[in-house]
């Protein structure tokens, strides 16, 4: 059997998995299983986006955390000035998250290696301060969303089945558009770009534009799982921007598999499981995540990905 | 006049303490090509040993003393018990395994001190002000900062420019195969580096520490401080980082200290006093991206890069 593989078995029960989980809180009574699973589906929306640029593109973004950032604010501020409708707050987040990836990313690009790491790192800590210097909008304290954006009757945010599965079949559309993407035209050239830039210009192809584009998308996309954030939490701060959470996006990617479809998803889940697990089992949960990191850097090359291609192959 | 030169001083304390911390960032980095993101846990270490240990002996000298040393162990059980194996890797791995070491060593230090900060309390013959122009006074212990700093940076500049362990090190960085076949133990030699970037890191830490409370997570927002004063300078260049450090402290310091009056000049007050705050903790990441448009590798960038 050529086609069976472990990886692709895993992925389908994951994904089954995740759309029969609403099934399960109803039939278990467990109403937090269904808010936990909501969160990571979000985050790992968020994570796929950055696994568009860091696994198919090779630009290692550390600021992804500043597009969960705008796209909640960008709900966050419409909600507080009397705007609740959807139909306008998720266009503004999504817009806003693309101006900001466009001139981040025109800056940045100009730079390539450890300056471009730590290039969008010190860009999202811009922005992070910016946010804690809203006075309006509760500055360091955050920002209560008091209503959830409202579809006019079409889907309601505040029922919490309905919520995931509009999380969820966001992150299913934003995987299918990641793999529209990848297999184009397009994404072949930025994939050409990762390997080798120079021998791509000598082709004749615009390295920066076709590298900012591909930025933008995907800072677009994480503005979307800001946006979807905010409205989970009913809250939004400037603590979603802080540095650390692009880092654990980053971990989320690795985890799963970096340059997979499905990696950044079984890496959000796994992550977030465990800290979810280890947090229940100890209030030093970090204690035992900080090493276990080092370890799967260490031996488990490819992540979790790669780690069943190679159960498979023996 | 009073306050120009106060803040002046304030800019350049800040500027040569963040240049500890950022020459061990960029020597560990230059030679070693380890990107380490936990350098900042070591800045918390330092200032942790030095606010335990000054409590214990009772005298502040003796305390810093001892944490200089905790920490250089510290940096030097960390790299060869984990960096060491990272050598080589792909920056990504750095990022990701230093970024755990980050993890632990903030719930590590929450098991030990528990989450409430320290305050690590000055002696008094450092709390007197010194005068230092005629008029003028300036805290002595702030003053103490500065002549620290430089002394550390001047013996940093002596020992990798003039001695012959420095000349070991300069020849690590621009060429590593080489060295190890030139019969020169070339895994001390990255353990040493490191054990110093460390120490380094520990003394910016134990001076900042009774000027700001020690805390969890202190280290997290000076770091990045510390990235931004590197690419500034160049990555892997001292002298970049020694230039860049006392530029962005002053422009911190300075920007902090005047420019919500220079707002009010232009702007009603109440919107300037909304908006001075976060324009000037944005102005040195803004400088950042002004400089890295004009020169992407930096200012003083180092040879190899």
């Amino acid at each position: 059997m050529k086609t069976f593989s472990a990886s692709k078995a895993v992925t389908a029960l994951m994904l089954a998995g995740l759309v029969l989980l609403p099934l399960y809180s109803y039939l278990s009574g467990n109403i937090f299983i269904l808010t936990l699973f909501t969160r990571i589906v979000i985050l790992a929306l968020a994570a796929a986006s950055l696994n568009l640029i860091m696994g198919f593109g090779g630009m290692m973004s550390f600021g992804h955390a500043a597009y969960l950032g705008i796209g909640g604010y960008a709900v966050g501020m419409l909600a507080q000035e009397g705007v609740g409708s959807g139909f306008i707050q998720l266009p503004v987040a999504l817009a806003a998250s693309a101006i900001y990836a466009l001139v981040i990313g025109a800056l940045s690009l100009r730079t390539r290696g450890v300056y471009f790491i730590m290039i969008t790192l010190a860009f999202a800590q811009m922005a992070y301060y910016v946010a804690s210097g809203l006075a309006r909008y509760g500055g360091d304290d955050g920002l209560t969303v008091y209503k959830r954006s409202d579809f006019s009757g079409l889907i309601n945010l505040s029922n919490r089945t309905q919520f995931y599965y509009l999380c969820l079949a966001c992150l299913f559309g934003v995987i299918f558009l990641i793999w529209r993407i990848v297999n184009s035209r397009f994404g072949l050239v930025v994939q050409g770009l990762r390997s080798n830039e120079q021998r791509m210009q000598a082709i004749g192809f615009p390295a920066k534009r076709y590298q900012l584009v591909c930025f933008v998308i995907s800072g677009t996309m994480c503005g979307l799982a800001g946006a979807l954030l905010a409205n989970n939490t009913d809250f939004v701060s400037p603590a979603v921007m802080y540095w650390t959470r692009s880092g654990d996006l980053m971990v989320m990617v690795i985890l799963g598999g970096m340059g997979t479809l499905f990696g950044p998803v079984m890496g959000a889940v796994v992550y977030l499981l465990l800290e979810e697990f280890l947090s229940q089992l100890t209030e030093y949960w970090a204690l035992i995540m900080g090493p276990l990191l080092l370890l799967i850097v260490l031996f488990g090359r490819g992540g979790i990905m790669g780690l069943l291609g190679r159960l498979n192959r023996g | 006049m009073l306050l120009v030169v106060e803040q002046f001083l304030n800019g350049l304390q800040f500027g040569l303490l963040l240049f500890l911390l950022a020459a061990g960032l960029t020597l560990v980095f230059g030679i070693m090509d380890l990107v380490n993101l936990a350098h900042g846990s070591l800045y918390m270490m330092g200032a942790y040993f030095a606010a335990t240990f000054a409590a214990w002996t009772g005298s502040f000298l003796l305390g810093a003393l001892l944490a200089l040393g905790a920490t250089l162990v510290l940096g030097i059980v960390l790299e060869m018990s984990a960096l060491r194996h990272l050598y080589g890797r792909d920056h990504l791995d750095h990022v990701l395994a230093t970024f755990g070491l980050i993890l632990f060593f903030n719930e590590a230090v929450r098991l030990i001190w528990g989450p409430a900060g320290l305050a690590l309390p000055l002696p008094a013959w450092l709390t007197v002000p010194v005068p230092i122009l005629p008029g003028i006074h300036y805290p002595a212990y702030r003053l103490a900062i500065i002549v620290v700093a430089l002394l550390v940076a001047l013996l940093l500049y002596l020992g990798v420019m003039r001695t012959r362990v420095g000349m070991l090190i300069r020849a690590g960085a621009s060429n590593r195969e080489m060295i190890g076949a030139l019969g020169i133990n070339i895994k001390l030699l990255y353990t040493l580096v490191f054990g110093l970037g460390a120490a380094l890191a520990g003394l910016a830490g134990m001076m900042q520490a009774p000027i700001l409370t020690v805390q969890i997570g202190m280290g997290e927002n000076i770091l990045i401080l510390a990235f931004v004063i590197i690419v500034i300078g160049g990555i892997g260049s001292i002298r970049g980082a020694f230039l860049a450090a006392i530029f962005v402290g002053m422009v911190d310091t300075l920007g902090r200290a005047f420019l919500p009056n220079l707002l009010r000049q232009v702007l009603s007050g109440a919107a300037a006093s909304t908006a001075a705050p976060a324009l000037s903790s944005m102005l040195i990441y803004l400088l950042m991206a002004i400089v890295l448009v004009v020169r992407p590798e930096g200012l003083f960038p180092a040879n190899r890069r």
